[in-house]
């Protein structure tokens, strides 16, 4: 096989984003698939997205557009959510398909080819410039300190949200704190994974972590794990089959959660669950 | 008036167009166990949660261990206040065990920043085994029967040391035995720490029987209170419930659980 492609710039650049998007978005994903918060991530996603088709249309800096409706979104929808004015599914359907209206409206008023609005759909880990890699740093190191010191909050809320509050503990601030971190995210790693494939490689990895393991401290540290391997291989995939790396990382991520779930020690606990539920 | 822990005066709490307490008062001394029973949709739960911050007054006021309930004071109360409500549908698969989701206890505490030491790991430990579930403190808390999981939030009520007890329905959705060895424990407890308790149920049979006064709650009110003997009448609960409603018997404490702390 051929290495000499690493000397490249561009290739070391997309394994940088690799590792940093890989180990941020998983980290993320532990929280949003404890929480349950599945639906919320989704549409934070396509709000990042329709922000940073705004920024092409106006054309300023998508990443800041990204930035701007993820955390807006993320500030609607949770106190949404909690208030309990409307079923939250309800709620975050509402934001959701706003947000993909938007999108939409953004990419139907955008003058001729439209190549860079359609690299945010699927994404190019390939093409991510040195500006984009500093951002995902950074974002990477926040959510990692964030985690690192408010790590006994944190594993509070998202297991025993109610308890949580009930003990003194700011579980909303936290709560906040966790769907802003998951917008922070997803724009920073928009221009490398894609609108439509981001919130694959936040819910994968954490879910096939989920599968493995009953301590949180070795679920991040599992699920970070396979959100670099799904980065990294799907980028190698990417390169020898000249195949999209957007879809690629995500189909191996894919693949990881299905290995993950076949050979899950929980298993036997749902088939105890089931048992106990029909005897 | 020293010896007064908690202090609500004509509140009123809606949600929406749901009026749940309407013009409740009532005074509640230092080391009493109150028992609060009525109906569902009586306002019980809602009274605990002016007690500990959770839930917002419209109308009164209300003061708990010397500070006034409002926004301010919420977490500063609920770190002095113990709360266990009844068992919740936990995920199986949560990744956090017995011994972690007692020592969450101390999180409010302990504060942001500060990590628990070994001495705070040492008092979950006593606590485990006061509640009589040391032996499952590695178990993930998703597989706990209902009695067990509800040992393990009394357990961790406990750690946070509290001054007053608010147990919500502890005993409802766990089955009969479970229910007489919470109740048997919840007395003990009482007998031990003498803490301030508050014991909402809709449920006669689990009254403890160690109640000093109760309370009767319908459709947002405080209906009557006094001692059990004077308010244990089937033509009172009769009257609160809307059906023929039977005195149950008192169970006793035994003797034989564990009392270690």
């Amino acid at each position: 096989m051929d290495f000499s492609i690493l000397q490249y710039q561009f290739m070391q650049n997309a394994i940088l984003a690799g590792l940093c998007g890989g180990i941020t978005c998983s980290i993320i994903g532990v929280f949003v698939v404890t929480l349950h918060l599945s639906f919320i991530g989704v549409c934070i996603a396509h709000a990042a997205f329709a922000g940073a088709l705004l920024g092409i249309l106006l054309g300023f800096n998508p990443l800041i557009g990204a930035l701007v409706f993820s955390l807006a979104s993320a500030g609607i929808i949770g106190p949404m959510a909690d208030r309990g004015e409307l079923n939250p599914d309800t709620s975050i359907g509402i934001v959701f398909s706003l947000m993909l209206g938007l999108a939409f409206l953004f990419l139907g008023l955008m003058p001729g080819s439209r190549t860079e609005a359609l690299n945010l759909f699927w994404g190019s880990i390939l093409t991510v410039t040195r500006q984009d890699l500093i951002f995902l740093l950074a974002v990477t190191v926040t959510v990692i300190v964030l985690v690192a010191v408010f790590y006994k909050e944190i594993q509070a809320v998202i297991c025993h949200r109610q308890v949580a509050l009930a003990v003194g503990i700011p579980a909303t601030l936290i709560f906040y704190g966790i769907l802003f971190s998951t917008g922070l995210t997803i724009a920073a790693s928009l221009r490398s994974i894609g609108g439509l494939l981001i919130y694959s490689l936040i819910l994968n990895p954490a879910a096939a972590a989920y599968q493995l393991t009953y301590s949180l401290k070795r679920m991040l540290s599992i699920a970070s794990a396979f959100g670099i391997i799904s980065c990294w291989a799907g980028l190698a995939f990417s390169y020898f089959l000249d195949i999209p790396s957007g879809a690629s990382i995500v189909l191996t991520s894919s693949v990881i959660f299905g290995l993950a779930t076949a050979f899950s020690p929980k298993r036997k606990v749902k088939r105890w669950q089931q048992a106990q539920v029909s005897g | 008036m020293d010896n007064m822990v908690i202090s609500i005066k004509d509140a009123v709490v809606s949600y929406r167009e749901d009026v749940a307490l309407q013009g409740v008062s009532l005074k509640v001394r230092k080391g009493e166990f109150i028992g609060i029973i009525g109906p569902n949709g009586a306002g019980k739960t809602t009274l605990l949660t002016i007690i500990n911050g959770l839930g917002k007054l419209i109308q009164g006021e209300a003061w708990v261990l010397g500070l006034p309930v409002n926004g301010r004071n919420g977490i500063k109360l609920r770190k002095r206040i113990g709360y266990v409500a009844q068992v919740e549908n936990i995920d199986p698969r949560l990744p956090i065990n017995v011994r972690e989701t007692v020592m969450v206890g101390c999180y409010g505490h302990l504060g942001l920043f500060h990590q628990p030491t070994q001495a705070h790991w040492e008092r979950v430990d006593r606590a485990l085994d006061m509640v009589g579930i040391a032996h499952l403190s590695q178990r993930p808390v998703g597989h706990l029967s209902g009695g067990e999981y509800q040992r393990a939030a009394i357990a961790r009520a406990l750690v946070q040391q509290p001054e007053i007890f608010l147990l919500d329905e502890p005993t409802a959705s766990i089955d009969e035995r479970a229910q007489w060895e919470i109740l048997n424990l919840i007395q003990l407890i009482h007998n031990k720490r003498h803490m301030t308790t508050l014991f909402v149920t809709h449920d006669l049979r689990q009254l403890p029987s160690i109640c000093q006064r109760l309370i009767l709650m319908k459709e947002g009110k405080i209906w009557q209170q006094g001692s059990p003997d004077l308010i244990l009448r089937e033509e009172i609960l009769t009257q609160l419930y809307g059906a023929p409603t039977p005195i149950p018997g008192k169970p006793e404490i035994a003797s034989s659980l564990r009392f270690s702390q």
